[in-house]
């Protein structure tokens, strides 16, 4: 209760920094917006010349579209700009103010920054994720639902446990802030099922930087062509990774002085 | 031109010392600009094998050659310019460049240069791991490779010169957030990156036609693949000349009433 408390603080924190630039607003919703038509636009040159790719519909790629922008959202609006804030700290030493803190830092450090505006993102994902549904005739029950939330659920641990990771680094190297690019530009791949592609991309995607739990996943599951062991290895891989991450971050402190305290 | 050489040389060389210290950094974002093409040749290739080998005059293999240039010319060509030119103006960072007797223009064709150079020892074995990896298509005669360095080399001013052209915008409106985004979600489909132009829907192709992008990019490329034609060739090349030309003076006349508006916001 108390952490729901305080994410609601954070939150309200960040709407409040956030109003004092609202022209910001409208150029996040262009951006977004322009996004959301190239990726449609992509997808209507590719399907039309195929009716099907790797086996999927083209229904089925927007769901996963809809994922990919949810999902790229969600990392925008608060695991991107709270680990690199994080970063920025311990460089500067001003981690210091979130140790001291009574609470858990892992905590603070992955709430601390809220960018509202990338709710665009957020929402935008949703819409395109119901018009697929909605086009594909509304064709899941309660048991296709839950597994859905539930591949999302755990593919979200697992991104957030390897964002945590990666920004853990820093304790051990001071400048590493382009680490997190590798995620993001890996992250694009994630716009297509990770099945098509040669397979030691598909591994990378899988194991070195998680996408596929992600986003493919989930999208399995609503294109009714989920496999029992892909949900079990995600529940897995997910319940190891937070963890190990909480783990690393407890080693991670341990060797924080405090840079310029 | 002595003189000149010997500035570019300084320039150069200031930096090759300044970008060798940020030689991780500089990798890590080299993997967007490897792994698009990559995604889109899966994409492709997965399409051509789905309809039995062939999409348009395409089959796996010549999507593998195509994006595999492809990479290699948007590696040589991009600019970084319009993602800091509305901040040196906004910072005031201008005002440093503008004190030194020389254009400003010439110091960031260095740098990219510079850059170039430094990266090519990535982009180089990468291709030829690709090479390996997707088994494309792709014959070498020495006529056309001569003739696709000249379209390279071209190409790589040609689009520096719109792309500086049309940072100086910022001198109006000293964020360009929205100006940038725009060009590169157009450069994404005309240039070739997202698909070869000639799978793209005709009047698609004939924004293609008119703009720079194709030439800077789809061109070269489909001539190294040996794709086009005699008279698409000299086509290519006038498109080319036209749009380097232009942009040259885009950037004469911009700068000219660009500088005398500029006022160093930030200091």
């Amino acid at each position: 209760m108390h952490h729901i408390k305080l994410i609601w603080i954070f939150f309200r924190i960040g709407m409040l920094n956030e109003m004092a630039y609202r022209v910001n607003f409208y150029v996040q919703l262009l951006q977004s917006v322009l996004n959301l038509g190239t990726a449609i636009a992509g997808l209507a040159i590719v399907f039309a010349h195929t009716d099907t790719l790797g086996g999927w519909q083209a229904v089925d790629i927007l769901a996963l579209l809809g994922v990919f922008m949810f999902v790229g959202g969600v990392i925008r609006l608060v695991i991107h700009p709270s680990m690199s804030q994080f970063m920025e700290d311990v460089r500067l030493g001003t981690f210091d103010y979130t140790l001291t803190k009574p609470c858990d830092a892992q905590f603070l450090a992955s709430i601390s920054q809220i960018r509202l505006w990338r709710l665009t993102d957020v929402f935008l994902g949703l819409g395109v994720l119901i018009a697929a549904l909605i086009y594909k005739g509304l064709g899941i029950g309660p048991r296709e639902a839950f597994a859905f939330a539930f591949a999302l659920c755990t593919g979200g641990a697992i991104i957030y446990s390897f964002w945590l990771m990666l920004a853990t680094l820093t304790f051990w190297f001071l400048r590493i802030e382009n680490i997190l690019v590798i995620f993001q530009s890996m992250y694009e791949a994630g716009r297509w099922p990770i099945g098509i592609y040669p397979i030691w991309l598909r591994y990378i995607l899988t194991f070195l930087v998680p996408v596929a739990f992600a986003i493919t996943v989930p999208a399995e599951v609503l294109s009714g062509r989920l496999t029992p062991e892909s949900l079990i290895t995600s529940g897995l891989l997910c319940a190891f990774l937070l963890f190990f991450s909480r783990w690393f971050w407890k080693r991670g402190i341990k060797n924080y002085a405090g840079a310029s305290a | 031109m002595r003189h000149y050489s010997a500035i570019y040389w300084a320039f150069l060389k200031i930096s090759l010392l300044n970008q060798f210290q940020y030689r991780a950094a500089m990798s890590i974002w080299m993997i967007g600009r490897i792994l698009e093409p990559i995604i889109y040749l899966t994409v492709w290739s997965t399409v051509a094998q789905a309809r039995g080998g062939h999409v348009g005059a395409y089959s796996p293999a010549d999507f593998a050659a195509y994006y595999i240039v492809l990479m290699i010319v948007n590696q040589f060509t991009f600019s970084w310019i319009m993602h800091i030119y509305d901040f040196r103006i906004r910072q005031g960072e201008l005002s440093n460049l503008l004190l030194k007797p020389i254009h400003p223009i010439h110091s960031d064709i260095a740098e990219n240069i510079a850059y170039k150079l430094m990266t090519a020892v990535i982009i180089f074995p990468t291709a030829i791991s690709l090479f390996f990896l997707f088994e494309p298509h792709l014959t070498f005669h020495i006529q056309t490779c001569a003739t696709f360095l000249l379209a390279l080399g071209i190409a790589f001013f040609m689009r520096f010169f719109i792309e500086w052209a049309l940072s100086l915008v910022a001198f109006w409106t000293t964020r360009n957030e929205a100006i940038n985004q725009m060009y590169f979600t157009l450069g994404l489909f005309l240039s070739g990156r997202i698909a070869p132009i000639d799978l793209l829907p005709g009047p698609i192709q004939l924004l293609a036609d008119a703009l720079p992008f194709r030439w800077a990019i789809a061109f070269p490329v489909e001539l190294m693949l040996g794709r086009l034609s005699q008279d698409q060739i000299v086509n290519g090349f006038a498109m080319q000349t036209l749009w380097l030309l232009a942009g040259f003076v885009m950037i004469k006349l911009i700068w000219r009433v660009g500088v005398k508006k500029y006022s160093a916001v930030g200091s």
